[in-house]
């Protein structure tokens, strides 16, 4: 009987499954409880006041809007990135889908500061739109350029994932029962993209909403006009005004909550029809 | 629709897939393409259906040239390896696809589809989706959608590939039978030489790109035209020897050897059912082990001075009688092939 033996000296599996629990209170299951709590505390008139105040209803507009152009755009970008990087064999096609994925290891921050670069007041591109009126940083096309940036990847990956683990026969076999290139992706390769394009749109929603560093340094966290809930939330702490520090978490942790329960629905549901 | 291909050639890369392959399928055959693995079969069959493109070489279909038409023009239904059916459609929808996309009305539609699932025996099926089907299943729904639009020639990839070997057989049979009844030209690729020789009109043995020989299964068996056929096909022996007054001696074993002059060196073929054992106390050849596979014996021996033989037998053969491992036997050679040493 070797094999009890040495299982007998191997710790037992609940060690195993303390360490995990105690590492998720620490830095998720406290966090949450602190919200919870100290809104409880707070009181509900006062963060009703705290979301309901102009400004904070502003950045909440601002960070909803965002997020809708950003889940609109990006699966438009998905779609076609995953066409041209899972359908199309080029030079330089893997290097692209790394590409795809830098986002997710930048800095916010360091991004926000090269698109000052570029669109800032003495950037490459700023003086030239000035001409035409258009100001890119410290108004609202820079938030919208900070949160796409921040959130490229997302779709697209997911795209790109599902459709290299399905691979072309699909596609191949309604070529061949007379499909035209157009009905093809309508009713075959769309179809197959459902799952991904849902789980994507989940994912960039919930990271538009989420974003600070890139929307403060391009868009200036302006009051009455580029702030956005995280940004809101970060003055209203240096101001001491925990209504609207406190209700916008809560109203941001909601959303990300439900959205990511939302995610984990769609992903079940797509391994299913599998 | 009768198939010609004329001196096909494909490369990837560095990698022939294809070398100038020219093959005919009459019209109304069923044909297989067999070979191994890798040797550019699907390749060929991905070209006819136009869904590969060939360097060079040209695919004519019913007469007409076919090389600038599109897949959706040439009127193919292709079954593939892996079924390819579309997941998230009903098997009633995967098998109306091919007339949705044509504009076929919908009661001309709903009709054909009702007639292909009862052809492929498939009726209640109609609202599952692909996996909730078995392996055998798939591959029946994915012969109606590529039947429904009535294509003038069937092309199938590997179609047993995918399920075990009682359900392939059965399927093997059945796939026959449709052929029979339908009015169309079918090639199917294989690795499986029974199945190849069983099933089809006119095999095509392909093997590193390459056409090896192509004609009836009956030929293809006896008379193997290269070496590479003789070895190919069933399962052999080989010797090089020299030939010495029509004979040629495997150790102290002689095969008689025709069409080559005294002194040349050739290899010989000998395939294991082309041999009788006998025991002979001072034979020239010791017998190792016996297997029994089922209605079969396989005896593995070796000739003195000239290395391992192995012959197989009906289980209950008189050639098998006294036959036992350790014991001297005697070889009759009933049919070898020779071929110029190369």
């Amino acid at each position: 009987m070797p094999d009890l033996a040495a299982s007998s000296k191997r710790p037992p599996p609940w060690a195993l499954r303390i360490l995990v629990l105690t590492y998720l209170t620490i830095f998720l299951f406290a966090p949450l409880l602190a919200l919870g709590v100290e809104s409880f505390r707070e009181g509900a008139l006062s963060l009703w006041q705290g979301i309901t105040e102009p400004e904070s209803l502003l950045a909440l507009r601002n960070s909803f809007l965002l997020a809708a152009i950003a889940v609109v755009l990006n699966v438009l970008f998905g779609i076609a990135a995953g066409l041209v990087i899972a359908r199309q064999r080029f030079w330089g096609r893997a290097l692209l889908d790394g590409l795809i994925e830098v986002p997710l290891a930048l800095s916010p921050v360091m991004v926000g500061l090269a698109f000052i670069l570029i669109f800032g007041r003495t950037g490459w591109l700023g003086p030239w739109l000035s001409q035409f009126g258009v100001r890119v940083i410290f108004s609202f096309p820079g938030l919208i350029i900070a949160t796409l940036f921040v959130t490229v990847p997302f779709t697209a990956r997911e795209v790109i994932h599902v459709l290299s683990e399905i691979g072309e026969e699909e596609e191949m076999a309604a070529t061949t029962l007379g499909a035209s290139r157009w009905q093809t992706f309508w009713h075959v390769t769309l179809p197959n993209m459902r799952g991904a394009l849902s789980c994507g749109i989940s994912l960039t929603a919930a990271r538009a909403l989420g974003e600070f560093g890139a929307v403060l340094i391009m868009g200036g966290a302006i009051t009455g006009s580029t702030h956005t809930a995280t940004t809101w939330i970060f003055t209203a702490v240096d101001e001491r005004n925990n209504g609207a520090a406190l209700g916008l978490s809560l109203v941001l942790g909601l959303c990300s909550v439900a959205l990511l329960l939302l995610v984990e629905k769609l992903r079940a549901r797509a391994h299913e029809r599998r | 629709m009768g198939i010609v291909v004329e001196h096909l050639c494909k490369r990837f890369g560095d990698f022939v897939a294809v070398d100038d392959v020219s093959l005919r399928v009459e019209r109304g055959q069923l044909a297989a393409m067999l070979g191994p693995s890798g040797g550019g079969k699907s390749t060929i069959l991905r070209m006819i259906a136009g869904l590969e493109k060939a360097d060079s070489g040209t695919v004519e279909l019913g007469g007409a040239r076919v090389d600038h038409m599109h897949t959706r023009d040439r009127q193919v239904g292709f079954v593939f390896q892996h079924y390819a059916l579309f997941r998230h459609m009903t098997v009633e929808k995967n098998v109306g696809f091919g007339l949705s996309v044509r504009k076929v009305p919908e009661d001309e539609k709903r009709a054909r589809v009702n007639e292909m699932l009862k052809l492929m025996n498939l009726t209640g099926f109609e609202k599952r989706y692909p996996d909730q089907l078995s392996g055998g299943q798939r591959q029946r729904v994915a012969l109606a959608r590529a039947l429904a639009p009535r294509p003038r020639l069937l092309l199938l990839d590997e179609p047993f590939g995918a399920v075990d070997a009682k359900v392939r057989e059965e399927l093997g049979r059945w796939l026959r039978n449709l052929h029979d009844e339908l009015d169309v030209t079918s090639i199917f690729v294989t690795h499986d030489q029974e199945e190849a020789f069983s099933l089809a009109d006119k095999v095509m043995v392909i093997a590193k790109g390459r056409l090896e020989q192509s004609g009836q299964p009956v030929d293809i068996l006896d008379q193997p035209a290269t070496e590479f056929m003789a070895r190919f096909v069933g399962d052999a022996n080989v010797f090089d020897s020299v030939v010495r007054d029509g004979v040629a001696l495997v150790g102290r074993v002689a095969v008689p050897v025709r069409g080559f002059e005294d002194g040349s060196a050739v290899r010989l073929v000998i395939r294991s059912y082309d041999l009788k054992f006998f025991k002979q106390e001072d034979g020239p050849a010791i017998v190792h082990r016996m297997l029994y596979l089922g209605d079969r014996v396989k005896v593995d021996a070796s000739i003195e001075g000239a290395g391992p033989i192995f012959a197989q037998f009906p289980r209950r053969s008189s050639l098998l009688r006294g036959i036992e491992p350790g014991c001297r036997i005697g070889i009759e050679v009933t049919l070898a092939r020779a071929f110029a040493k190369p």
